[in-house]
């Protein structure tokens, strides 16, 4: 009986889940998930969340990519309020949509806003793959199209920060046309002769792959990104062959002519300062 | 018969019935035509009763039956002088995806459409459907070819998706997938687009930014197929049933979303039993369409086809206080 006592601690041992794992834990500590070194998260973190060891780019929420980009204090937010409608009735999608806003404090797996980045004023949208794993529903479909009015309005470059596995399941057809809506409103962008630079981040598949993050003017990608059309478990069992490593990453599309060039977080913010400062010349001291 | 869906058997049964009677009547020469007509009435009915009440795992059925009527069975009874064009002149022939021009009542068209096989040596030819980068390049090649001589664009949408495989992402499927969405939404001329079989995800899509978008009854239109959300939700796909209803992919389903401008009526049972007259329904609608259409300016064309898009999603709005950082 006095055993009991003791052995019941062990039955409350707590599993972290494979996405607890995935994610930065708020302790102390964190081991890198590519070459298992144990480092401080504070170290990490100033770092740009890029594993001083082996290079490897960690997963950044929506805010601390804007907080890294934008020039501080520039962010302004567009449509914060906006939050997913069930247009389909699907079984558990709002009790989902709700549990992923209490996780991720996002109301939406995109945000978007303007601010200035190395002084140029700019409309940015940031994709946060934590929120129902960035995929694309009507919120996020209509948010980054209202960024795009709102570049076109405001005579500004859009630089859309893709995350997402693809189009959202439970939203059906309304999601799918998301990709048309996004295009479309990238097609006015293009009429109007300004700019879109398309930031490819882990991971960018499926539907949102196949939109909006592959149609920059300027297509650029982080070290190791996961970049692809199907699932790598979808092409296996297509061709029943195991795929080699490198597959779908963003050196692979590098090496395939599908990206103008692979930046890694350290030097992301200057050369996305370069590029805007060459498609919108100083006049006379001003931006 | 090689062609009966499960749910069709009672219909069947009945027909073989009927004829078994036919031949007995001729053979022995006893008149049976009073309970031969009893029996065509019951069929009657159980036609009306199974065809009029189709759930939504019915309807792929039929949108994946081996009979259904392709492109290029529309192609050859809806348009004259069709002349089929080739390549992309990036890298290849892709045989999923075929397109070319002709008239449609005298007017000069592009056509471009899916194309699946109707047996296992021609889909294989063809991959079943599914294209290639190539393909959706080889339809922007004759969109803009479209445009330039300011002819309208018929699109056919048959395709269970866009091919996975290693090469088609060597080749950037995303990125074939993504211009053609772009390129359509500013094309300046008049895009109808039909969806025959099925409507499969990005692939289906890629055909699909249209000022009409129309369904043919037993077609389907998903982000998913019914088996992969079906393992996705349920880690099971022989639950695809279940999903086809959740997903609302049917035409009729669509057509009260309104994310489809119209339902063109199937023949009974399915385009596969009259494709002749499957052909003239689609005709009405191609007609119609191309009138209203051929009155728009080119500029307010775009912008009409841009706003059509945009104004799809539903949202929501928090109320109470805003969850922000």
């Amino acid at each position: 009986m006095l055993r009991d006592i003791f052995s019941k601690k062990k039955k409350y041992a707590t599993i972290p889940s494979e996405q607890a794992k995935q994610e930065v834990p708020e302790g102390l500590m964190t081991k890198c998930p590519n070459c298992k070194t144990i480092m401080y998260i504070k170290e990490l973190r100033k770092n740009k969340m890029v594993c001083e060891g082996c290079g490897y780019h960690h997963r950044l929420s929506a805010y601390e990519r804007i907080d890294l980009t934008l020039d501080e204090g520039s962010f302004q937010e567009f449509d914060v309020d906006m939050i997913a409608k069930d247009p389909l009735q699907f079984p558990d999608y709002l009790e989902k949509s709700a549990q992923d806003r209490e996780k991720t404090k996002l109301n939406e797996a995109v945000v978007t806003g303007e601010g200035t980045i190395q002084g140029v004023p700019t409309v940015i949208g940031v994709m946060d793959a934590r929120f129902r794993m960035g995929s694309m529903g009507s919120v996020v479909g209509e948010k980054i199209t209202r960024a795009i009015e709102k570049a076109i309005e405001g005579d500004k470059s859009f630089i859309m920060f893709a995350a997402s596995g693809g189009a959202r399941m439970q939203e059906g057809v309304f999601s799918l046309l998301q990709m048309a809506k996004t295009s479309a409103a990238l097609n006015q962008l293009n009429e109007r002769g300004l700019l879109f630079i398309s930031v490819l981040t882990h991971p960018t598949t499926g539907g949102v792959s196949a939109s909006f993050a592959s149609l920059g003017d300027i297509n650029i990608a982080e070290p190791g990104a996961l970049i692809g059309f199907a699932g790598r478990r979808i092409i296996e069992q297509t061709i029943r062959q195991k795929l080699p490593d490198d597959f779908q990453t963003a050196e692979f599309l590098l090496e395939h002519g599908q990206l103008d060039q692979v930046v890694s977080r350290h030097q992301l913010r200057e050369t996305l300062g370069t590029i805007l400062e060459l498609h919108h010349p100083v006049k006379g001291g001003e931006v | 018969m090689a062609d009966q869906l499960s749910f069709e058997k009672p219909i069947f049964e009945l027909r073989n019935k009927i004829s078994e009677l036919k031949t007995f009547t001729a053979e022995k020469g006893i008149d049976l035509s009073g309970e031969i007509e009893k029996l065509e009435s019951r069929l009657e009915q159980l036609e009306k009763d199974i065809y009029g009440n189709l759930n939504p795992w019915e309807r792929v059925q039929i949108a994946r039956h081996s009979k259904r009527p392709t492109t290029l069975d529309y192609i050859e009874r809806l348009f004259t002088d069709f002349l089929e064009f080739h390549g992309d002149r990036l890298y290849g022939d892709d045989k999923a995806i075929v397109g070319g021009i002709g008239r449609f009542q005298g007017q000069a068209v592009t056509i471009i459409g899916h194309q699946r096989g109707k047996d296992t040596k021609e889909n294989i030819k063809r991959n079943f459907g599914m294209p290639h980068p190539e393909g959706y390049r080889k339809a922007l090649r004759l969109m803009k070819q479209a445009e330039k001589f300011k002819r309208p664009i018929i699109c056919f949408i048959d395709t269970k998706g866009a091919d996975p495989g290693i090469e088609s992402e060597e080749r950037g499927q995303s990125e074939a997938i993504a211009r053609n969405l772009i390129e359509m939404a500013g094309l300046h001329v008049p895009i109808v687009c039909v969806v025959i079989g099925e409507g499969g995800s990005g692939g289906a899509l890629a055909l699909g930014v249209g000022d009409r978008i129309y369904m043919l009854e037993n077609s389907t239109y998903s982000v998913i197929s019914p088996e992969g959300a079906a393992a996705l939700l349920w880690k099971d796909a022989s639950l695809a049933k279940r999903a086809a209803e959740t997903m609302k992919i049917t035409a009729p389903d669509l057509l009260e979303l309104g994310l489809i401008d119209g339902m063109i009526p199937e023949i009974r049972g399915g385009a596969h039993r009259d494709v002749d007259q499957q052909a003239n329904e689609i005709r009405v609608y191609l007609e119609k369409s191309l009138k209203e259409l051929g009155n728009i300016s080119e500029l307010d064309l775009v912008q009409k086809r841009y706003e059509k898009f945009k104004n799809i999603g539903e949202i929501n709005h928090v109320s109470g206080p805003i969850a922000v950082k």
